[in-house]
C-alpha cells in the first residue's frame, strides 16, 4: 500500500511540473497550449539524443534538453501564437493542435516511431526501509516538483518581472498602460513553461524508459486535467491536483483494474468539478452585469 | 415572386451542394472514374460531415466548446453494431437493419448526452472541455473492456473477458472483443444511405437553428446572464443542443461502424475529436456550409497529400497552422471585407442599371 502510494506521488509530482507550465501559460494567454504535452517529448528526445549519441554526462544532457525546449517554447509562441493574440481562443487552440501535430510528425520523421529505451539520468541507488523500496528516481521527482512550485509561488510574488506577469494574467491593457513589456512577459512565461516541460521530459522517462513521439501526449492530457482539478492558474493547485491525480491512477491500477485506470482518473475528475466548478483551489469568478 | 428569407436560401444552398455532391461521385463511381482509394473515403466523408455539422450545433450554435465529440460516436458506433449483428437474423433487410442500427445508435447517444449534459450545465467555458474530454476517455477506456456476444439465449455482456460470455458454442458469435472492438460486423452501409444522413443532419440542424428554440439557445450564447433575465430556461435550451448533437453524433457513428468489418475503440479517441473540431473552426464556427466543406476538404487531404508519403502529415499540420494564421491576419481579414464589399457594390450597379434601362 505505502509503497503504491509512493510510486502515486512521484508520477503525480512529473504531472505536477508538467501541470505548472499548463497553468502558467493559460494564467497569462488564457489559452490551451496543446503542444506542451509535445515538448516534454522533445525534451525527452534531447536528452536522450545527447547522451547516448554525444556521449555527454547527464547533468549536461538535462540542461541541453532544457535549453533547447525553452527556445523551443519562445519559438513557437512568436511563430505561430502571437499573430493571433486578438483572435478568439478557438483559433488559438486549433492553432496549438497544429503545433502539436507539427511537432510529433517531426520527431516521427527524424526518430522514427521506434521506441528508445531512455537511461534512468536519475539513479542514485535505492532507499530501503524495511520492506519499502524508494528508488531515487521518485525522491527526486518529488523534491524537483516542491523545489519548482515554491520557486515559481516565489518568483510570481516577489520579483518584479514575477508581478508583472501577475499583472499581464489579470489585465493586458491596463498592464500595458503601467509599462510593462507585455509580449516580452508573454514570451518569458512560456520560456518558463517549456523548460519546466524538459524537465518533466527527463524526469518522465527515466522512471518509464519507453520513449517515442506520442510519448508526451497522454502525459499531457492528464497534466491538463490535474491542473484543472487543482483549479487552472493556480501554483499549488496544479502541484496537488497532479499529485492526487498522480496517487488515484496508481491506486487503481493496484486495486481495481488496469485497463481502467484512466476511466477512474477521469471519472474523480468530473466528481470534483460538478461539486466544485472551479477546481480545489481555484479562484470563483463572480460575475457581472 | 415573394422573395426568400436569407437563411432559407442558405438552407437550400446547403442541400444543394450535398445532393449535388452525391450526383458527381455517383456518377463517377458508376462510370469507374474514381480510385479506390477515393471511393472508399465517400461513406466517411459523408460521417465526417454529419460530425462536423452536430458539433457546430454545439460549439458554434450554442457557444460551448466540446472536446469529446468521438466519444458520442463510439456510444453510436458499438450500440449499432451490436443491434445490427443481433438481428441479422430476424431482420433479413439490410438497409432496414441498418435504419434500425443507426436510430438505436442515436437513442443511445443521446442518452449519454443527456448524463453528460448535466454536469456539463453547472460548468463554463474551459472546464466544461475538460468535462467533454474526460467523457471521451472514459467512453473509450470502458469499451475496451466490453465485450457483448449474442447467441440463441440472448444478448451476454461482460467486462472480464471472451470466455466469461458463456456463449453456446454452436449458435454464439462475439459482436464486441474487448480492445479488438466490434468483430465480424456485415457491411450495411452504402453512399446513398450516408447521403440521406447528412441530409436529414441538414434538415434537423437548419430548422432547429431557425425556429424559437435556436434563436434562445443564439441568445444565451451571446449573453447568458440577459438570457436568463427575459425568462428563457439556461438550462433546457443547453441540454437540447447538446443532446441533439450527441444523437447526431451516435447515428453518424453507427453508419461509420457499419462500413467496416472491424472497428476498434482507439479509433475514438481524443485525436477524433480533435480532428472534427479542426474540421467545425476551419470552416467557420456557426457557418453550416464551411463544415460541410472542410469535413469534406480535409477528409480527404491526406490522401491527396499521399504525393508527400512521409511527409503528408506534416504538411497537414503545417497547412492546418497556416490557415488559422491566415484566416486570423488581420491584414487578410481587411483585404477579404473590401473584396466582399466590391463586389457586392458591383452586383447593385449592375442591378441599378438593369432598372433605370
Amino acid at each position: 500500500m505505502l509503497s503504491y502510494l509512493i510510486n502515486g506521488i512521484s508520477l503525480g509530482s512529473v504531472y505536477a511540473i508538467i501541470a505548472l507550465g499548463y497553468t502558467m501559460v493559460y494564467g497569462i494567454a488564457k489559452m490551451l497550449n496543446f503542444a506542451h504535452g509535445d515538448v516534454i517529448m522533445v525534451g525527452g528526445y534531447m536528452a536522450y539524443i545527447t547522451s547516448s549519441y554525444l556521449g555527454l554526462p547527464y547533468g549536461v544532457a538535462i540542461l541541453i534538453s532544457i535549453a533547447v525546449c525553452t527556445l523551443l517554447g519562445i519559438f513557437i509562441e512568436k511563430l505561430a501564437y502571437k499573430p493571433l493574440r486578438s483572435a478568439t481562443s478557438l483559433a488559438v487552440l486549433i492553432t496549438a493542435i497544429g503545433v502539436s501535430y507539427f511537432l510529433q510528425n517531426a520527431a516521427l520523421l527524424i526518430w522514427s516511431s521506434n521506441p528508445k529505451s531512455f537511461p534512468n539520468m536519475v539513479n542514485f541507488g535505492t532507499l530501503e526501509f524495511g520492506n519499502i523500496r524508494i528508488t531515487s528516481a521518485s525522491i527526486i521527482t518529488f523534491l524537483s516538483c516542491v523545489v519548482i512550485m515554491v520557486a515559481l509561488t516565489l518568483f510570481t510574488n516577489k520579483t518584479k518581472v514575477g508581478k508583472a506577469m501577475k499583472a499581464v494574467s489579470e489585465d493586458k491593457g491596463a498592464a500595458q498602460l503601467m509599462g510593462i513589456n507585455v509580449n516580452a512577459t508573454i514570451s518569458l512565461t512560456f520560456a518558463i513553461g517549456s523548460g519546466l516541460a524538459a524537465i518533466a521530459g527527463v524526469l518522465l522517462c527515466s522512471s518509464y524508459p519507453n520513449l517515442t513521439p506520442t510519448t508526451g501526449s497522454m502525459p499531457g492530457i492528464k497534466a491538463f486535467t490535474a491542473a484543472v482539478f487543482g483549479g487552472i492558474g493556480s501554483i499549488p493547485g496544479a502541484m496537488l491536483g497532479g499529485i492526487i491525480l498522480g496517487i488515484i491512477e496508481i491506486l487503481s491500477k493496484a486495486y481495481i483494474s488496469t485497463e481502467l485506470s484512466d476511466a477512474i482518473v477521469f471519472a474523480v475528475l468530473i466528481v470534483i468539478l460538478i461539486v466544485k466548478p472551479t477546481g480545489l483551489l481555484g479562484k470563483k469568478v463572480t460575475e457581472k452585469v | 415572386m415573394k422573395k426568400m428569407k436569407k437563411h432559407t436560401k442558405n438552407s437550400f444552398l446547403n442541400y444543394g451542394i450535398i445532393i449535388l455532391f452525391f450526383i458527381i461521385f455517383q456518377t463517377l463511381v458508376s462510370t469507374k472514374h474514381i480510385s479506390n482509394s477515393l471511393q472508399g473515403q465517400l461513406i466517411p466523408i459523408c460521417v465526417y460531415i454529419v460530425m462536423a455539422l452536430s458539433l457546430n450545433l454545439v460549439v458554434g450554435i450554442s457557444g460551448e466548446l466540446s472536446l469529446g465529440h468521438a466519444g458520442f460516436m463510439s456510444v453510436g458506433a458499438f450500440s449499432g453494431v451490436i443491434v445490427s449483428t443481433a438481428l441479422k437474423h430476424s431482420v433479413e433487410n439490410g438497409a432496414l437493419r441498418l435504419l434500425i442500427a443507426v436510430i438505436v445508435g442515436a437513442i443511445i447517444a443521446s442518452v449519454a448526452g443527456v448524463i453528460i449534459g448535466i454536469p456539463v450545465l453547472r460548468l463554463r467555458g474551459d472546464y466544461l472541455a475538460i468535462v467533454t474530454l474526460a467523457f471521451g476517455e472514459i467512453i473509450k477506456n470502458f469499451l475496451n473492456v466490453l465485450y457483448v456476444g449474442v447467441d440463441a439465449n440472448g444478448i451476454h455482456f461482460s467486462l472480464k473477458d471472451e470466455a466469461s460470455l458463456g456463449l453456446d458454442m454452436a449458435t454464439g458469435t462475439t459482436i464486441v472483443n474487448g480492445p479488438m472492438g466490434a468483430v465480424g460486423i456485415t457491411k450495411i452501409s452504402s453512399f446513398f444511405s450516408a447521403i440521406l444522413l447528412v441530409l436529414v443532419t441538414l434538415f434537423i440542424i437548419q430548422n432547429m437553428v431557425y425556429s424559437r428554440t435556436g434563436r434562445a439557445i443564439k441568445a444565451i450564447r451571446d449573453n447568458r446572464i440577459a438570457a436568463e433575465a427575459c425568462g428563457l430556461n439556461v438550462t433546457k435550451y443547453k441540454l437540447v443542443a447538446f443532446v441533439v448533437s450527441a444523437a447526431l453524433a451516435g447515428s453518424a457513428g453507427a453508419l461509420y461502424a457499419l462500413n467496416y468489418s472491424t472497428v476498434v475503440p482507439k479509433k475514438f479517441d481524443f485525436n477524433t475529436s480533435i480532428l472534427i473540431l479542426v474540421f467545425v473552426v476551419l470552416g467557420g464556427i456557426g457557418n453550416l456550409t464551411g463544415s460541410i466543406i472542410a469535413a469534406a476538404l480535409l477528409t480527404v487531404l491526406p490522401e491527396l497529400l499521399r504525393a508527400f508519403s512521409d511527409y503528408r502529415m506534416l504538411v497537414y499540420a503545417i497547412v492546418l497552422i497556416l490557415v488559422m494564421l491566415i484566416t486570423n491576419n488581420e491584414k487578410a481579414r481587411i483585404f477579404t471585407t473590401e473584396l466582399k464589399y466590391r463586389l457586392k457594390f458591383k452586383k447593385k450597379q449592375i442591378g441599378n442599371k438593369e432598372v433605370s434601362e
